[in-house]
């Protein structure tokens, strides 16, 4: 179902750090990476999460296993994010409807989008299942932003505390491979 | 076989500050019986209550979590075995009320009422497993499994006392889980 390649846009463009990514989350207060490995963050995110002794790592089976352990862990005051693929996302929408949106739980997702180009808006992509995840977020009431370059990483922060100081999931989409540390 | 209700009034004799996670019937049955603030209803998703009552113990390392799924809540969410046994939560307990059937959906039968859960929980690296399908051994052993380090599984091979009201609504009402959040973070 790819669509015809559309206009460039120029919005997109420049390096993406992981470590700028992963020193955002640890400010926003996280303590939990819930995930399941998608090969757009595996070097630039995943992996450096799984050395880091700030950051305890729940390798689940299933995405929406993750939206159960997050909405718990806010009950007990303790913060998480749900590193995953748009097609985990899509797998998992009926927990992020029920848990997230119907039961304002803070539900925090990080998601990478698999075949996007960097260059083009994700309404944009050639690949069906990234172009329809924006529009899918919007339908469910669920604010997302963008993280392409390196200058978005500012909204990370200020999306997760929104996420938990209002009790409602927020989705952070990964739009190009994360450099890895080093 | 066991009565479920008589089954949960076992339990209840056990439980004081525990956390407990039930899903679908058995949440309806619990919250008639057992009335608290430490207890969460995982309804709304079907599936999850493993996944929370994970997120419970790893929030909560300084509480006993008991988890009261359901058959075909499990089976939608095998792979959570597998993710709280790696997870190793020493104070989770995880129970499944094993039916067979899809009780408030109709009770139609789950794909194999024969499935062997317990199995299933040790295959997948649960520190210790039981199967009770007597109401006598259950009473005799509860203590014992509650006070095991954990990840424990208990299939509790249980059929339905009564027919039951889901009111979801009220299960998963906001001042319960304002109740909840308000007993696990006062300090």
């Amino acid at each position: 179902m790819d669509a015809p390649a559309p206009a460039a846009v120029g919005s997109t463009q420049g390096d993406l750090h992981g470590s700028a990514i992963i020193a955002a989350i640890k400010a926003s207060g996280i303590e939990y990476i819930l995930s399941v490995p998608d090969i757009v963050t595996s070097a630039g995110l995943l992996r450096p999460i799984s050395r880091d002794a700030d950051l305890r790592l729940i390798r689940v089976c299933k995405e929406d296993e993750c939206v159960g352990i997050a909405a718990a862990l806010s009950y007990c005051d303790k913060r998480a994010l749900v590193l995953i693929q748009y097609t985990g996302f899509l797998d998992s929408i009926n927990a992020i409807r029920g848990v997230g949106v119907e039961y304002k739980q803070p539900i925090c997702m990080m998601i990478g989008l698999l075949g996007h180009e960097p260059e083009r808006l994700p309404t944009q992509s050639g690949r069906y299942g990234v172009r329809i995840i924006e529009p899918i977020l919007d339908a469910m009431g669920i604010p997302h932003d963008l993280i392409s370059q390196d200058a978005d990483v500012a909204k990370i922060k200020p999306a997760i505390d929104k996420a938990y100081a209002q009790s409602l999931p927020v989705a952070m989409l990964i739009g190009r491979r994360p450099l890895p540390p080093g | 076989m066991m009565k479920r209700d008589e089954c949960f009034r076992i339990l209840a004799r056990h439980v004081t500050d525990e956390i407990v996670v039930a899903s679908y019937s058995s949440a309806a049955e619990w919250n008639e019986l057992n009335p608290r603030a430490l207890n969460f209803f995982s309804v709304g998703a079907m599936g999850l209550a493993s996944s929370h009552g994970l997120g419970f113990a790893l929030g909560r390392p300084d509480k006993r979590v008991i988890v009261l799924d359901g058959d075909g809540s499990l089976l939608m969410n095998l792979g959570s075995l597998v993710t709280i046994a790696a997870a190793a939560p020493e104070n989770l307990v995880h129970c499944v009320c094993h039916n067979g059937t899809y009780e408030a959906n109709g009770m139609h039968p789950i794909a194999n009422p024969n499935v062997d859960f317990a199995a299933h929980a040790r295959a997948a690296g649960y520190a210790e497993a039981y199967d009770f399908t007597d109401l006598a051994s259950f009473e005799q052993q509860i203590g014992h499994v509650l006070a095991q380090r954990g990840p424990v599984f208990a299939t509790l091979r249980v059929e339905r006392s009564k027919p039951l009201t889901y009111d979801y609504p009220l299960l998963y009402a906001a001042d319960k889980r304002k109740a909840l959040k308000a007993a696990l973070t006062a300090r």
